[in-house]
């Protein structure tokens, strides 16, 4: 039978459906759409072009020929405004539709503006999630607009920040007193907003922009700021509202089964609009994150393909490197907390009836996936030696058993 | 495929598999000339403790988490060899918080260091089992 497959967003999970339908598939049709005009390209890379680090021609995830390889009908620049569900087509804003036999709903993330009073009255203002974004920063700076403030010191507005340090002066502002207060405890981001200052961003943490008059920003406590350029980076949500308006069930993503399934037949989602179980700790979560995004893809294309594939190892992860530290995050900091850290090598460990929840690691980041795979094989820590691998990540601490099965290749 | 298996009851942990690895990716003819005055990354690293020890390097995994988690797209499997290009690669270290056996390292040129089992350097076999002297780590097809 020759089945249609119409995949919505062309990113990590997209790629990831793909990939997995034409392991099995060689022969039904794949139409990709896309509001962007890229061919696919990492989301994480554009501040590492603003930074000069990786060239236009480097940012793309798949080589060139992967839409001819993969005999895809890619149709960049086209918005999908349309679900329906019953009639099983989608309808683009050019009007057209196109029916489907299964439908991938991969439409990412997307930043979140809050509604300050007087942000209209701001010229060259950006959100920061987009290659495009980075190219229209990268055109104001370049124009001799120097003085750039960041609203939000998390991952986003920190990567943005790091990305065009050397070409402007960055102000980074958050309401919370703690940067990367999404993926970081306490403890440990005390270090990294050291090192952020230490290379020339100024902070202002504890501290809320309440309003713009023209390009100038009035804070909480009653200080001003004045700057060329703004950015916004408060955050991103699931594009779910397709799926939500077409009648399907979603809460702040679209929820998804352990199959990447929705609750509509026949329709898939995965990666950043979609929310599943985070398996550290059994609770429905937004995880959006590139690894996720990919395998869920991967996932719901094997499905779509009538290959049966389970993923439930989602877990939240950020490997972040910011001005030459490296943080490594996993998992919940929920439990006790186990603390091997030595001066600026920080080693955190959090862990609840007798299994590793989560941990924080900054600088010294070697095997760290040796922890991850603990969190996400739900390893009872009595049958480990703990307090070895906490202090030297390696295989020793699990037994001879699990390493003649892992590296001696015995069943 | 043929994939490099561990004998722990044999490793002497005489590190030398580290040794050939570091030289093999140097794709000079001399060991001596090669790693004279060099702190050498190996791909494959010798994990010590209590007298027991063994040698890890990649598993070339069927469903390679660290390649799926990869961001920039420089993993890649390439006729099962999980492979970087290390021109691509950015140096994130995603794919050293995904793999369970902490067969990958940061590399001092920024990229990441893995063992490709000798495919991207003239010795074309791994170089780390050729220089084991104990059988303790054998190059073999098993049907994995
Ligand atoms: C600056 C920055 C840095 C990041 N760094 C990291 C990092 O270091 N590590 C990490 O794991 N993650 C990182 N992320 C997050 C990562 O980029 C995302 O998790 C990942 O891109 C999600 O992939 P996705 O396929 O779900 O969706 P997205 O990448 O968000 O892509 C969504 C796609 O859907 C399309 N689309 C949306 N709506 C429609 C519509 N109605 N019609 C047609 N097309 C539509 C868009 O054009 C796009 O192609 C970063 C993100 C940003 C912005």
């Amino acid at each position: 039978m020759h089945r249609k497959y119409v995949i919505i967003g062309n990113s990590a999970a997209a790629v990831g459906a793909v990939e997995a339908i034409r392991r099995n598939d060689r022969n039904g049709s794949i139409v990709i759409f896309s509001k962007e005009s890229q061919s696919t390209y990492s989301r994480p890379l554009i501040s590492y072009y603003n930074q000069g680090k990786v060239g236009r021609e480097s940012i793309y995830f798949r080589p060139d020929d992967f839409y001819e390889k993969n005999d895809c009908d890619f149709r960049p620049g086209t918005s999908v405004f349309k679900i329906d569900i019953h009639s099983c087509t989608i309808t683009t804003d050019s009007g057209s539709d196109e029916k489907y036999d299964r439908l991938l709903i991969a439409t990412g993330s997307e930043p979140v503006v809050p509604p300050f009073p007087g942000l209209d009255t701001v010229s060259n203002v950006r959100t920061y999630t987009s290659f495009d974004d980075a190219l229209a920063l990268e055109e104001l700076i370049s124009s001799g607009l120097s003085r750039v403030l960041i609203v939000g010191a998390g991952l986003i507005g920190l990567k943005c920040a790091e990305g065009i340090s050397k070409k402007a002066d960055v102000t980074c502002v958050d309401l919370s007193d703690k940067v990367l207060s999404s993926i970081l405890d306490d403890v440990s981001s005390d270090l990294i907003s050291d090192h952020i200052r230490s290379n020339g961003i100024k902070l202002v943490l504890g501290n809320a922009v309440k309003a713009f008059s023209g390009n100038k920003a009035e804070l909480a406590d009653g200080s001003r700021i004045d700057f060329d350029v703004l950015v916004i980076a408060s955050g991103v949500r699931p594009c779910a509202s397709l799926f939500k308006n077409a009648g399907g069930l979603t809460g702040k993503g679209i929820i998804i089964d352990d199959h990447c399934r929705t609750s509509a037949e026949n329709v898939f989602a995965a990666g950043d609009c979609v929310e599943s179980v985070d398996m550290s700790t059994g609770k429905y979560k937004v995880m959006a994150l590139l690894p996720n995004a990919y395998m869920q893809g991967e996932c719901a294309g094997s499905n779509m393909s009538d290959t049966e594939c389970v993923f439930n190892k989602a877990i939240p992860m950020n490997a972040l490197t910011l001005f030459g530290l490296h943080i490594l995050t996993t998992g919940s900091y929920t439990g006790e907390v186990s603390d091997d850290s030595e001066g600026n090598d920080i080693r955190r460990f959090y862990h609840s009836d007798n299994r590793l929840n989560g941990y924080i690691l900054i600088n010294n980041i070697d095997k760290a996936g040796i922890y991850t795979s603990m969190i996400r094989d739900r390893v009872p820590l009595d049958t480990i030696d703990f307090g070895l691998v906490r202090k030297a990540p390696g295989l020793m601490a699990f037994g001879r058993v699990y390493r003649d099965k892992t590296l001696g290749g015995k069943s | 495929m043929k994939r490099v298996y561990v004998n722990e009851e044999w490793c002497l942990g005489c590190h030398l598999c580290e040794y050939y690895c570091a030289f093999a990716q140097t794709n000079e003819n001399d060991i001596a000339r090669a790693l004279k005055d060099k702190v050498i990354k190996p791909g494959i690293r010798v994990e010590e403790h209590n007298g027991i020890c063994f040698a890890v390097s990649c598993r070339h995994c069927e469903e390679p988490l660290c390649a799926k988690s990869c961001i920039t797209g420089a993993l890649t499997v390439v006729s099962g060899i999980v492979s970087v290009d290390t021109e691509k690669c950015i140096g994130c270290y995603t794919c050293i918080l995904n793999c369970p056996y902490g067969a990958i390292s940061p590399s001092e040129k920024g990229a990441i260091l893995k063992c490709q089992l000798c495919s991207d350097n003239t010795h074309g076999s791994p170089a780390c089992v050729k220089g084991c002297p104990n059988k303790a780590i054998v190059f073999e097809e098993r049907g994995l």
